[in-house]
């Protein structure tokens, strides 16, 4: 209450609990509505529609919060709209019911309803087509498992360009090429068995992905057999090779053996594939980004990074020019 | 006074003719206004002194409405399919396009006109906007349609760009993996714009029907839409002067007919006795 009032406000004084009662207002219904998409997304797909719910709630709250705490924070005091008086014609007096800023006038409703109702229309047309335009490409990604013959073909410390390809559905596109060598049989940490350890960097290079070569005498010029084998993924190539390290024909990035960078615009090390052996079988998994690789063959240490698009840095201050990658394989 | 004479037959069968060519047109003009309107639009007045630079982006405007054409009937025989053909081992994009160069009659000229074009739209956009911006065209009260014509250029150049893939031969396929690493670079949200691009994590036969929908729809209809608009500003705001022009810096050419009217394309003349408008022939001076 303001001091420099002398006689006490007679509202104030009659129903003093009324005066701290909010306004009635429909925020709540959306908070209402928000909280049950949020549970019924729970049910049904906690990502997505939970997290839409999610926002309706805390908009709606929020909108919610603002509207009851508007007599606390002081609200704008509404304007009175000017009046003036309408000429009286001869027999009828004629009186303007005077209409304040709040007031909803029948055209007033009509506008705001053809624009809402517009706009709710055109949204539930929008969105769903939206999201079909875009989501399809990021959810849902499928994973490839390569087969990529029996290792007998791996002769050890040898590499090979293999070629293969990732998915049969999607025929020649997806080829794609790896640099593989058999290291030779290493003691699994945990099993304490004897494994095969193979070194397998992907071609594409780290830049923008286009194809490297091998610097070096592939099978016709050492001797060598290409040897071909028929799985799953289309025909698998395996042209023997002594690299130098590999160079990229777009920019000139260069590679050493072990797929680190020694030059070019390429900010890290050769992207590598995930494998393991089933059956006598390599398969190759998902591929991951490596920052770089000390040592070589089966005793590399290799910096693992999760996959990141190409051009992009996977450590030092530039990674968080990419905080987010998309979802991927 | 003219004598006033009865009409020959002759002028009378003219007349007749007249009407009757008229007639579609005045039915037409009657109900819609199209006729006054395409008038309107193409015989406005321009300043005396404009110049053959001027027709760049008319010329612009040619080679987008070849591009459209050319582009529709090439639509009718390409296959945006990335598809094995079993009876070849093909792609059946390519096949397709083989077939449009070497097969069908004048294919190769509509391809050619199409290929070729699609560098002279782009060669003729630069060219008008370096006119523009040497004449200082751009100014007040005209930087709304420099940046229409800017977005203009751009969606001319995604044009380019997913244009280049439908060939789906080794060049269209690594020139897009390039393309669309390129904008993965960009900071933050580049790797989602760059799967965005490709439909998937990898270039497949996805990105080839999504290249083509906004090669042919998405694109060339938001191209429509921006050349409409930048049109409206031109004729709204008219055609500026060369930079040289005496008239637009106010000073009267010595030759000037009386008969032109100041207008939004002409500067009204600030002396203070006769000017061009109280002169004209017939006047009461």
């Amino acid at each position: 209450m303001e001091p420099e009032q002398p006689s006490p406000d007679p509202k104030h004084e009659s129903a003093p609990e009324e005066a701290h009662l909010p306004p009635p207002t429909l925020w709540p219904i959306g908070f209402a509505i928000g909280v049950v998409v949020v549970l019924v997304g729970l049910v049904i797909n906690p990502e997505l529609i939970s997290s839409i719910g999610g926002v309706i709630v805390v908009v709606f709250g929020f909108l919610w919060a603002r509207d009851a705490t508007a007599e606390l924070r002081g609200a704008a005091p509404p304007v009175e709209p000017e009046r003036r008086e309408a000429p009286a014609e001869e027999g009828h007096d004629v009186t303007l019911v005077p209409v304040t800023a709040e007031t909803v006038t029948r055209s007033r409703f009509l506008e705001g309803a053809t624009l809402g109702l517009g706009g709710v229309i055109g949204g539930l047309i929008t969105v769903p087509v939206a999201g079909f335009a875009i989501l399809p490409g990021f959810l849902r990604q499928k994973g490839h498992k390569v087969d990529l013959g029996p290792i007998s073909d791996f002769t050890p410390s040898q590499w090979f360009i293999t070629t293969f390809v990732v998915d049969p559905a999607q025929g020649e596109v997806s080829r794609r090429t790896a640099f593989i060598r058999n290291n030779g049989p290493v003691t699994d940490p945990k099993t304490k068995k004897p494994v095969q350890s193979f070194s397998i960097i992907s071609n594409r290079c780290v830049h923008l992905r286009c194809p490297t070569q091998a610097n070096g005498p592939t099978g016709s010029i050492l001797g060598m057999p290409t040897v071909t084998e028929h799985t799953a993924n289309g025909h698998v190539v395996l042209d023997p090779v002594v690299p130098a390290g590999y160079g990229c024909p777009c920019h000139g990035s260069q590679y050493d053996v072990e797929g680190n960078r020694t030059a070019g615009p390429a900010p890290h090390a050769l992207d590598r594939y995930e494998y393991e052996i089933d059956n006598g079988r390599l398969i190759l998994l998902s591929t991951y980004s490596v920052s770089h690789v000390v040592g070589a063959g089966a005793q590399a240490k290799i910096y693992k990074y999760g996959y990141s698009s190409p051009g992009n840095e996977v450590n030092g201050p530039e990674q968080w020019l990419w905080p987010l990658q998309p979802p991927h394989h | 006074m003219a004598i006033r004479r009865r009409p020959t037959k002759a002028e009378l069968r003219r007349q007749k003719m007249e009407e009757l060519i008229n007639y579609p047109l005045d039915w037409l003009e009657e109900r819609s206004g199209l006729v006054g309107g395409v008038k309107y639009f193409l015989f406005r007045n321009v300043p005396s002194d404009i110049n053959w630079m001027q027709t760049l982006g008319s010329a612009a405007l040619t080679a987008f409405l070849v591009q459209a054409i050319t582009g529709v009937i090439l639509a009718m025989y390409y296959t945006p399919s990335a598809a094995t053909d079993p009876a070849t081992g093909k792609p059946v994009a390519w096949e397709s396009i083989v077939n449009i160069s070497d097969n069908l009659t004048l294919g190769w000229l509509v391809r050619g006109m199409h290929r070729w074009g699609a560098s002279v739209f782009i060669i003729l956009m630069f060219l008008h906007m370096g006119r523009v911006f040497l004449f200082g065209a751009y100014k007040y009260p005209r930087e709304l349609n420099w940046i229409v014509g800017v977005l203009i250029l751009v969606m001319g150049m995604m044009e380019g760009f997913t244009g280049y893939l439908l060939p789906w031969d080794q060049t269209a396929y690594w020139a897009t993996v390039v393309g669309i690493n390129l904008n993965g670079t960009a900071p933050f949200l580049g790797p989602w714009l760059a799967q965005f691009l490709r439909g998937g994590q990898e270039i497949s036969g996805d990105t080839l029907t999504r290249f083509y929908s906004l090669h042919m729809l998405l694109i060339p209809g938001a191209i429509i839409g921006l050349i409409t608009l930048h049109l409206y500003l031109v004729i709204r705001l008219g055609v500026t002067s060369p930079p040289w022009s005496k008239d637009a810096a106010g000073k009267e050419a010595e030759d000037e007919e009386p008969e032109q009217r100041p207008g939004l394309t002409r500067p009204v003349p600030r002396t203070a006795g006769g000017t061009a408008m109280q002169a004209e022939p017939g006047g009461r001076d």
